[in-house]
């Protein structure tokens, strides 16, 4: 059942909230300023008019039309959609933290500033590196942060011309985009025929004029950098640094560190590794840690811990200053540090064992059924192809996704990363239990049978939901974009 | 061994390692190398129970204080409905990905349509976005939507009067590229615009003001937006959105983009985060706003949905050719502000206004009445204003004796600027949550003080 | 297999050029369109404007994917094709018959740098 605007179903005179009366001297109400008519709204807009019970009608409504990971699987390669514990709902609701201003005067919000200060710490022991920020929102966000401080960093050593980045061509699209953002050249790296960087191409792009090389480790295949020593090597030698796109850490919690492979800044997404919800697209949280060379570039304020208590320290000349309204998406680090507090350093090295443990088992139980190009083992994640099936029945990686749907899943990630043509990018996470994985399975196979004796099926999928395919195309040549 | 949220038993872990032909998980990890693999696992502390955590988190919640705050710069304690916490806890709503898949995402595709809708109607332009993370990131890449539209510009126009770390983050926008922000000078409280035609150059994309201001005054942007066209300029006004039901929208003031943060709409405190930014453009901007869009279309049965579009502007398929980088935005939180409007309506929002305009007044003018303190200027200001104390001895009493009362009596405006010469200044916020009962009480210990 | 016209001249980017007289059309290859896939907004450059060879000049996009057109020579815009505002989809038609837009007083030697039909085919063949 599909579910009308609010704003239709407005009737002027209805109200949802009512506010306490004015309450102030009858004399000073009548002697209050007038706002200048030169200043004043002219229009009243349009909002919805509605009684409370059509409001929760309304987005209850909604909410049934979504699904989410409490709802079931969610394989999407990439995004890490782990389990989010409602404990950590439940803290976050608390109000002792969401009351807080974040311009209290310090003494009276050491209770933040303790969570702040003890999750950094442990990001820090996490990642194997030294220090870091928790101002950056969001993922991209976060390399934003990260290649602002290399180009700071790159600047103060005198060498202006260092200007490019080099990528692989099989990285997530942000990291290209946050690269161009802060005025860099961008360079692409190919894939050797294992789907990992291809060293040679590597070394002919290696050169002074070079800032970093950003990589994500297990790549977007799924696979272990497995030369990331040498890797790391080729690029220090030519002074260049090394960028941590953390998308994957899940893959290693707990087994190695971006540190120990030599990484100088990374950053990390707190909506994907460490279980803080998805929200449907945000607010997500992107703290970016650094070793010691780009310490005194990170942004301020830092908080320190004196003995008198956590202050903020603003005098750190070198610092990039400020990338986020005030300090981070607090309540999203507080969600982050609980489930640590949770997990530990045993679960979270039992975290990225099961999720690894439940990728290869997936990808053993699709393997006779649909090609996987690359890797014997993977990670965290594989890629399959689906150009098989569309050579012989022509049936994309779209229609199997969009079939996924009509029985029930989210599908995984498609048409990601190029490398692959008709690509379904899966990663189970270590969330779902092996009867979860054995029905998912199960379903894809059944599907690619369905795909060989009545693929038209498929292309009609799906129609169990609300809607079906969408035209797209209209949508961008015809934009109705508000009502 | 159980862990957290990971469901497997010893069977399950034996009998799937033996389908994938392996005896121990160790041998998944080989590939990692003997020099990175941790033998041990990373030196945080041992896992704990729901009920240890609980604890743990209960001794820091503590270790804060709360009081009754009459802060704002950015961040404001306004009443929020029910509803709001309620409804935006659904799980599927918390636990649900980017809307990619648009059959199975309609319920958060319409909520996301509904939230633009809104934005454009309170701000009075064409075409919003689905959130930016915050007023910080909505200024940088409204900065960033000028340079890219006008050929060979590389500057930035910002008013003084924004908010100072709102200035902060542009000017980390800038550093290290070739893009500057050049400042506009204050007059008497509010942007001095009467020098603006002369800064106007050919490198020049833009003019970025704030209103209320970042000392609660309200500016006049009359003239603005002919003198800024007239250069083959753009008009970036940041406004809070409660305060666009009593003031000028941008849309009046003819702006070409409206900015701001929407956290004064249904969002907590929370120590600043997360908040959820906005940005509405007109019409012929459309295809250069950045961020995600939701657009309505049909299917092939003629039905109406809602979709992801104009995506070919986002970062997953213009990757360098990018303008901007956003991917993850604010949704959770665009949500709350969208169900906070729909149970305040129009009426609601303007009632909210309208009484934080009266006790910030009523507060105000009690306040300037006493020695040693005074409202700097004597301009419109909306539920926001500035005082300047006579000396800081006064004012550390002040806001000890306030603070005795527990109350939080104002910012610093040198909390914010780092400035020596804004020692003396505090900036009040009063909005529509603060009861008779607090204001008495604050001005109360006020006169107590400053007698 | 792509179609290519014999007497233009095409880049490295998939644009193809022909002189006309003092006027120089650019417009994309066949290669090009179908890689886009239907074509739903094309933007145009400002008339009167001097762009640089190599500098972006145009966009051309398609509900999944935007590419940037870079000018394959230095020259003055003397039109832009409108009739591409209301059908885009004009360029996966004929994309030899539609244009982008029109240059003049453009740098020849830019134009005799291009690849001619028999290159540029040679070149489709290694990618």
């Amino acid at each position: 059942m599909s579910e009308p605007l609010l704003i239709d179903m407005s009737k002027i005179g209805r109200k949802a909230y009512c506010f306490p009366p004015l309450d102030l001297p009858r004399g000073f109400d009548q002697a209050l300023p007038s706002l200048p008519a030169s200043l004043s709204r002219q229009k009243p807009a349009r909002l919805p008019e509605v009684a409370e019970l059509d409001v929760v009608r309304h987005f209850t409504r909604l909410s049934n039309l979504v699904h989410g990971v409490d709802n079931g699987m969610y394989p999407l390669g990439s995004c890490t959609m782990k389990y989010n514990p409602k404990i950590a709902e439940h803290i976050a609701g608390m109000s002792e933290f969401t009351q807080i201003h974040p311009l209290q005067d310090i003494s009276t919000v050491q209770g933040c500033l303790s969570v702040m200060y003890n999750l950094l710490e442990d990001l820090s022991s996490i990642t194997g590196m030294s220090w870091g920020t928790l101002q950056p929102c969001a993922g991209a966000h976060g390399e934003y942060t990260g290649l602002k401080m290399i180009r700071a960093y790159f600047l103060k050593q005198g060498e202006s011309k260092r200007n490019k980045v080099l990528i692989p061509v099989s990285a997530h699209g942000t990291n290209p985009a946050s690269a161009a953002v802060n005025g860099f050249d961008v360079v692409s790296v190919a894939s050797d025929e294992r789907g990992l960087v291809d060293l040679e191409d590597l070394a002919s792009k290696l050169d002074d004029s070079v800032a970093a090389l950003m990589l994500t480790n297990p790549n977007t295949l799924g696979l272990f950098e497995q030369d990331i020593l040498v890797i790391s090597r080729m690029v220090h030698d030519v002074g260049a640094l090394l960028y941590y796109d953390g998308a994957n850490l899940n893959a290693i919690l707990g087994m190695a560190t971006p540190g120990d492979m030599g990484f100088d800044v990374l950053h990390l997404n707190l909506h994907k590794t460490f279980s803080t919800p998805h929200g449907g697209g945000g607010p997500g949280s992107g703290p970016v840690m650094v070793n010691t060379r780009l310490r005194p570039f990170l942004p301020k304020p830092d908080i320190e811990l004196t003995d008198s208590g956590y202050v903020y320290h603003w005098e750190n000349e070198d610092s990039i200053g400020k990338v986020s309204m005030f300090w981070g998406n607090f309540l999203v680090l507080l969600r982050a540090y609980v489930y640590i507090l949770r997990m530990g350093s045993e679960g979270l090295r039992a975290a990225s064992r099961h999720a690894v443990l439940n990728a290869n088992y997936l990808a053993a139980k699709l393997a006779p059924v649909l090609r996987i190009p690359y890797g014997k083992h993977c990670m965290h994640e594989f890629v399959v192809s689906c150009s098989d099936l569309l050579q012989q029945y022509g049936v994309s990686a779209q229609d199997i996704a969009k079939a996924l749907i009509d029985e029930g899943y989210h599908p995984p990630t498609m048409y990601f990363p190029s490398l692959v043509s008709e690509a379904l990018m899966i990663e189970p996470t270590e969330s779902e239990s092996v009867e979860s994985l054995d029905a998912f399975a199960e379903t894809l196979i059944r599907l690619v049978k369905r795909a060989q004796e009545d693929p038209a099926s498929l292309k009609a999928a799906p129609v169990t939901t609300v809607v079906g395919r969408l035209d797209e195309v209209k949508a961008v040549k015809e934009p109705n974009l508000r009502y | 061994m159980v862990y957290p949220y990971i469901p497997h038993t010893e069977e399950d872990r034996k009998m799937m390692l033996s389908s994938i032909g392996l005896q121990s998980i160790d041998q998944l990890f080989e590939g990692l190398g003997e020099e990175l693999q941790l033998s041990d696992s990373v030196p945080i502390s041992h896992g704990r129970t729901e009920d240890e955590v609980q604890r743990m988190i209960d001794s820091i919640a503590q270790r804060n204080v709360r009081g009754i705050p009459f802060l704002g710069c950015g961040c404001y304690d306004h009443i929020i409905p029910a509803t709001v916490k309620s409804l935006s806890s659904l799980p599927s709503f918390v636990t649900a990905y980017t809307p990619y898949q648009a059959e199975m995402s309609q319920g958060l595709l319409q909520a996301i349509y509904e939230f633009q809708s809104m934005i454009c109607e309170i701000t009075g332009m064409d075409v919003a976005n689905a959130s930016l993370y915050d007023g910080s990131h909505a200024a940088s890449e409204a900065a960033s939507l000028m340079i890219g539209a006008k050929r060979k510009s590389s500057t930035v126009l910002v008013s003084s009067t924004i908010h100072p770390f709102i200035l902060a983050v542009l000017t980390t926008w800038a550093k290290g590229t070739d893009r500057t922000i050049r400042i506009l000078k204050e007059k008497e409280g509010v942007v001095d615009l009467s020098i603006l035609d002369a800064e106007l150059d050919e490198s020049c994309a833009g003019l970025i003001v704030q209103s209320p201001n970042r000392y609660g005054l309200l500016e006049d942007y009359s003239s603005v937006s002919e003198t800024l066209h007239s250069h083959g300029c753009l008009f970036a006004i940041l406004s809070d959105p409660l305060s666009l039901a009593i003031q000028k929208s941008q849309a009046e003031w003819g702006a070409d983009i409206a900015i701001g943060d929407t956290q004064s709409l249904g969002l907590t405190l929370a120590f600043g985060g997360p908040s959820c930014g906005y940005m509405a453009v007109t019409e012929s901007l459309m295809r250069r706003i950045p961020g995600r869009i939701v657009g309505a279309t049909t299917d092939a049965q003629g039905r109406r949905g809602f979709t992801l579009t104009l995506q070919a502007r986002e970062q997953h398929i213009k990757r360098e050719r990018a303008t901007s980088n956003v991917c993850s935005n604010q949704a959770l939180a665009a949500l709350m502000t969208t169900i906070h409007l729909s149970s305040l309506g129009w009426s609601g929002m303007v009632e909210a206004a309208n009484q934080s305009y009266a006790k910030a007044h009523y507060l105000a003018y009690h306040l300037a009445q006493l020695p040693g303190i005074t409202l700097i200027w004597d301009k419109p200001f909306w539920c926001e204003f500035p005082l300047v104390f006579s000396d800081a001895k006064k004012m550390r009493k002040f806001l000890q004796e306030l603070r005795n009362e527990g109350i939080f009596a104002g910012v610093r405006l040198a909390a914010l600027t780092r400035q020596a010469k804004d020692e003396l200044v505090l900036l009040v916020a009063v909005t529509e949550k603060r009861s008779r009962e607090e204001l008495e009480l604050y001005l109360a210990a006020a006169r107590r003080v400053m007698k | 297999m792509s179609k290519i016209v014999q007497d233009l001249r095409y880049s490295k980017d998939h644009e193809w050029v022909r002189i006309e007289g003092e006027k120089a059309y650019v417009g994309i290859t066949d290669h090009a369109q179908h890689e886009l896939g239907e074509i739903v907004f094309v933007e145009l450059p400002p008339l009167g404007e001097r762009y640089a060879k190599g500098e972006e000049i145009s966009t051309v996009e398609s509900v999944k994917a935007a590419s940037a057109i870079l000018n394959p020579l230095e020259g003055k815009v003397l039109e832009a094709n409108e009739d591409l505002d209301g059908s885009p989809e004009l360029i996966n038609e004929d994309c030899y018959a539609h244009h982008l837009y029109v240059l003049t007083d453009c740098k020849l030697d830019d134009y005799h740098a291009l690849m001619d039909a028999k290159g540029y085919e040679a070149y489709l063949n290694t990618l």
